[in-house]
């Protein structure tokens, strides 16, 4: 394979961002189309790669290996099962996220459309890269974009929650600056597939893990370091949240399955600890204020918290299901949390509330839209026969083998879940329809429909049909786990697995 | 005869400020003519400094004058630096009534006094290089002398400088009674360390040439002339005299000292991070434009200084990779200083900036790509600059300097961040006048294409700086 097919996906929307920049109008709809018709191209080819993507192995494929930063640092890039599925879903979300500007973003398209476009290579990059400068390169840029896109186009407290944004995430990632840059001089190399055999020094790994964990611990969030989420998402504009909740979240528990287990193993198993406390706390207390919130917006954002939470449950149950279930979990609630932002996108167009007591009733105004919410509020509960039940299912498995204890407390969070899912779903959809202005208010719209079932039919499909993820991730995922135990026990005798 | 073609660009310098002054003199309203030529020549100079053969390093004057790949590089900077500013600054000094001879003359005066300095292998060329260049400075701050301000930063200015100097040249005295020569080839062979004298020559020294680069704690100067001065001398001090006192920072340090760096590593970390620390709190409360300059200015002189507190030849190249990027995102940002211009009146506040983004597109788009890279935000050139210094300084183990570098850059974000969200997300203002010189415009997009496509060519300035070997 010499075609650079992974560079071409990390390029393309940046040479379509490139293109509407260099156009001249500011508002009109053939931009929309460009960046449209670019983001869907990306989404062909990266279904094309997932066609010719090999599962059979877990060595690294596609790689492409140029010399970049003379002596120091090579651009590699490359995927294997569990990288390919998130480069997938970036591009699915994306043209979603295109479509979506329609209603909701007023003023200035063009800067936006290249924003969320920029924003897309960015996010491609992360998920490919193979070299932890080049990781480290895509991480961070991606703040740029991002914290525009809620600056310029946020709610009223945009300002303050772009720089909360972005000062979290900087202070998180500049330690994982320190730790790469460590990294390199202990091993001689940035190169993940090389460190994965070199191994690193195992009396190092400790500070090392914890640098790159406040990296990953601020993005993805973790308690007690997520208080910029629900600010960032409330205040972003529709599609802002989308990208923020559905991709990335995901880069930092990508980040813990890639570098924190893959490099640190050491490190990794006496921390579990720690991550599994934090995880607990997260799972536990943000379902419990999402239980509280009054802005559907927020509701949301807090009970990604308590879905990652899941995911670092998993991650670092280090066992095939845990694992497996955590990056299935990852999908899942990117599709889901990307619908429900954009529900909330539907209903906040046409009555300009986030407040949850300004609806009720929606049921008989909006029919198609609260079947819709439905199905996407039971995925996000996990109702088996959607794709959520599969992640908290497999992540829960891997706890009780792990840790029964663990796995008890958060099986209470699945119950909170549900709780909080539901209530949402009734005081929005359900009960009287006290507020007259809701009686004038269409239903759902082609583009919205479209957009909804284009998330909705993956949610069903692999509920039902998980074969194509678990065929996909499967021998990554136990590759991953053999070289963590192997590594373990060759390094670290003393701890016991 | 052949060791003299080793400082044709100095010669040709000096008989170029001859000739345009007694052109100046002689005919009359040629401050137009004088400024063209000024950066003509000027470039000249550049041409002559590249061919120089730098393969051998070349000593003259019974070896108090060094041609070699630093001196080159760094002479290379200035001139470019220089000539910049010049070309830049014409419609500026027009709109400001100080479009004088004496200008482009005083700013090739002070690169000759810096040509001089980088070059100089000896206390006493240094001095006399240090002193041409500051005199010339002095009257540049307070060109705009019918302003008050202006008039201010040079006095101010010229105070301090003065007393950093006798500081400094305290130090040479006492490094010369306790060694015995002037000439650092002389002081490092013949050098009988650990004698208390040196140490407190070289803290004089230090001391004094840290004045000149606005190291904290001896950057009190620094926000008042940035302020005061006329905004193209800001740029000049910002960008062209730091590139001259960093060589004489690394040659005096690295040739003479280099045995006793256990003796001068913790002045320089001291002031590193001195400086990192002050020039992102300090800055975060400014609303001058070009006070913020001079903060931020001092923030990246601590970068500077921390690769070279390393001690290593990559930790010397390292500094000089950041100070060559540092010169272009100013460059970039002082372009667009000047380019902030309604009716004949120039604007330097924060607020001024606001809503830029509405109807100046371009003009805050490259300011975004200048600020994130200021911040040192990936991919833009600033990122690569700090990564290569702390590459170098967690090569020595370091850490508690990267981080608390990097620490810093996280509160730094802040108040650039502040300028974006006053571009960006701000109420818009009246438009700007848009009728800017080529010059401007080609420095612009010139800064700012260099910093954002850095990434794609990162090794290019690298291998180049990489010829340098002092140690």
């Amino acid at each position: 394979m010499n075609f650079p097919i992974l560079s071409s996906l990390v390029l393309l929307p940046t040479i379509g961002a490139l293109f509407l920049l260099f156009s001249k109008d500011r508002n009109s709809n053939t931009g929309k189309y460009v960046a449209l018709f670019t983001s869907f191209v990306n989404f062909l080819i990266s279904i094309y790669l997932w066609y010719l993507f090999d599962p059979s192995t877990s060595t690294f494929q596609f790689v492409e290996n140029r010399e970049w930063l003379k002596g120091f640092v090579n651009y590699k890039v490359g995927i294997d099962g569990i990288s390919i599925l998130f480069i997938i879903l970036t591009t699915l979300i994306t043209p979603l996220c295109i479509i979506s500007v329609n209603n909701t973003i007023k003023v200035r398209l063009r800067d936006f459309l290249i924003a969320i476009l920029i924003m897309e290579s960015l996010m491609i990059g992360v998920f490919c890269s193979l070299d932890l400068v080049v990781f480290y390169l895509f991480f961070e840029a991606g703040l740029i974009p991002m914290f525009l896109i809620i600056g310029i186009w946020g709610g009223e407290r945009r300002v303050y929650s772009a720089f909360k944004f972005f000062l979290y995430t900087l202070l998180g990632s500049v330690l994982m600056l320190v730790a790469i840059i460590s990294i390199y001089w202990i091993a001689g190399t940035t190169d993940i597939v090389q460190l994965y055999e070199l191994g690193i020094d195992t009396k190092y790994q400790n500070l090392l893990w914890l640098a790159f964990f406040s990296s990953f611990a601020v993005k993805t969030p973790m308690w007690p370091v997520h208080t910029w989420l629900p600010d960032a998402h409330v205040e972003a504009p529709t599609a802002g949240s989308v990208l923020l909740a559905a991709i990335l979240l995901k880069m930092a528990g990508y980040g813990f399955i890639r570098f924190s287990l893959g490099l640190f193993p050491v490190a990794s198993e006496l921390f579990t600890p720690l991550v599994y406390s934090l995880s607990l706390i997260a799972i536990i207390y943000a379902s419990l204020v999402a239980l509280m919130q009054e802005d559907m917006k927020k509701l949301i954002a807090y009970s990604s918290v308590a879905h990652m939470g899941f995911v670092t449950l998993g991650i670092f149950t280090i066992t095939q299901q845990g694992i497996e279930g955590s990056i299935i979990q990852m999908i899942s609630h990117g599709l889901v949390s990307a619908a429900l932002f954009l529900c909330v996108g539907v209903v906040y167009d046409r009555m300009h509330s986030r407040l949850i007591n300004t609806y009720g009733g929606l049921v008989s105004v909006m029919p198609k839209y609260s079947i819709l919410f439905m199905l996407f509020t039971l995925a996000a509960l996990g109702l088996p026969g959607t794709s959520g039940f599969l992640g908290e299912f497999l992540i829960l498995m891997g706890a009780f083998k792990d840790n029964f204890l663990v796995a008890v407390i958060a099986s209470f969070g699945v119950i909170f879940g549900a709780a909080y899912m539901l209530w949402l779903y009734r005081r929005v959809v359900f009960g009287n329809l006290v507020n007259k202005d809701l009686l004038k208010i269409p239903d759902l719209d082609n583009s919205e429909k479209f957009i909804l079932w284009s998330l909705a039919i993956p949610v069903l499909f692999f509920g039902f049909y998980p074969e194509p993820l678990i065929n996909t991730i499967e021998v990554s995922v136990n590759d991953l786990i053999e070289m963590y135990n192997f590594n373990l026990n060759m390094f670290g005798p003393e701890v016991k697995k | 005869m052949n060791n003299l073609n080793l400082i044709s660009p100095e010669i040709f310098i000096s008989l170029s400020i001859m000739f345009l002054l007694i052109l100046g003199v002689f005919k009359k309203k040629s401050s137009s003519l004088i400024h063209n030529l000024s950066i003509g020549l000027l470039l000249i100079t550049g041409i002559l400094t590249l061919n120089n053969p730098v393969d051998s390093p070349g000593a003259l004057f019974g070896n108090s004058y060094l041609i070699d790949n630093l001196s080159s590089l760094m002479k290379i900077l200035t001139i470019v630096g220089g000539a910049f500013v010049l070309s830049i600054s014409t419609k500026y000094l027009k709109i400001s009534k100080i479009f004088l001879i004496e200008y482009p003359i005083l700013i090739l005066c002070s690169i000759l006094g810096m040509m001089v300095m980088i070059s100089s292998n000896d206390l006493m060329v240094f001095y006399i290089g240090l002193e041409l260049q500051s005199l010339a400075l002095y009257v540049l701050a307070s060109f705009n002398r019918d302003q008050l301000k202006s008039s201010e930063s040079g006095l101010k200015y010229f105070v301090l400088s003065a007393l950093s100097s006798g500081l400094l040249l305290y130090g040479c005295s006492l490094i010369y009674g306790f060694s015995g020569s002037t000439n650092f080839d002389i002081i490092g062979s013949s050098m009988d360390s650990m004698h208390y004298g040196l140490t407190f020559g070289i803290v004089f020294i230090l001391v004094g040439l840290a004045f000149k680069i606005s190291a904290v704690p001896f950057h009190m100067w620094a926000p008042d002339v940035y302020e005061g001065s006329p905004t193209s001398v800001t740029l000049f001090f910002a960008i062209v005299p730091k590139v001259a006192a960093l060589t004489v920072f690394i040659r005096f340090l690295y040739v003479p000292f280099f045995n006793m760096i256990d003796q001068w590593q913790p002045i320089v970390i001291f002031l590193s991070i001195a400086s990192m620390i002050f020039g992102a709190v300090a800055a975060i409360g400014q609303k001058n434009l070009k006070r913020l300059v001079a903060y931020s200015s001092i923030g990246h002189i601590g970068y500077v200084l921390a690769g070279l507190s390393v001690g290593t030849n990559e930790g010397i190249q390292s500094s000089i990779v950041y100070i060559s990027i540092y010169m272009v995102m100013n460059l970039g940002l002082f372009s667009c200083l000047l380019m902030m211009k309604r009716n004949d009146q120039y604007f330097e506040t924060i607020d001024d900036l606001s809503g830029l983004s509405k109807n100046h597109p371009v003009l805050s788009l490259s300011l975004l790509v200048i600020l994130f890279s200021l911040a040192g935000i990936p991919p833009l050139a600033g990122f690569f600059a700090k990564l290569y210094v702390f590459k170098s300084v967690i090569e020595q183990s370091m850490y508690f300097l990267a981080i608390v570098g990097l620490l810093s850059t996280v509160i730094a974000a802040f108040y650039y961040l502040r300028i974006i969200k006053v571009i960006y997300f701000d109420e818009e203002r009246e438009k700007y006048d848009t009728d800017h010189s080529a010059w401007l415009k080609i420095s612009l997009a010139l800064s700012t294409l260099l910093i954002f496509l850095y990434f794609i060519f990162p090794s290019k300035l690298v291998e180049i700086v990489s010829r340098i070997n002092i140690i």
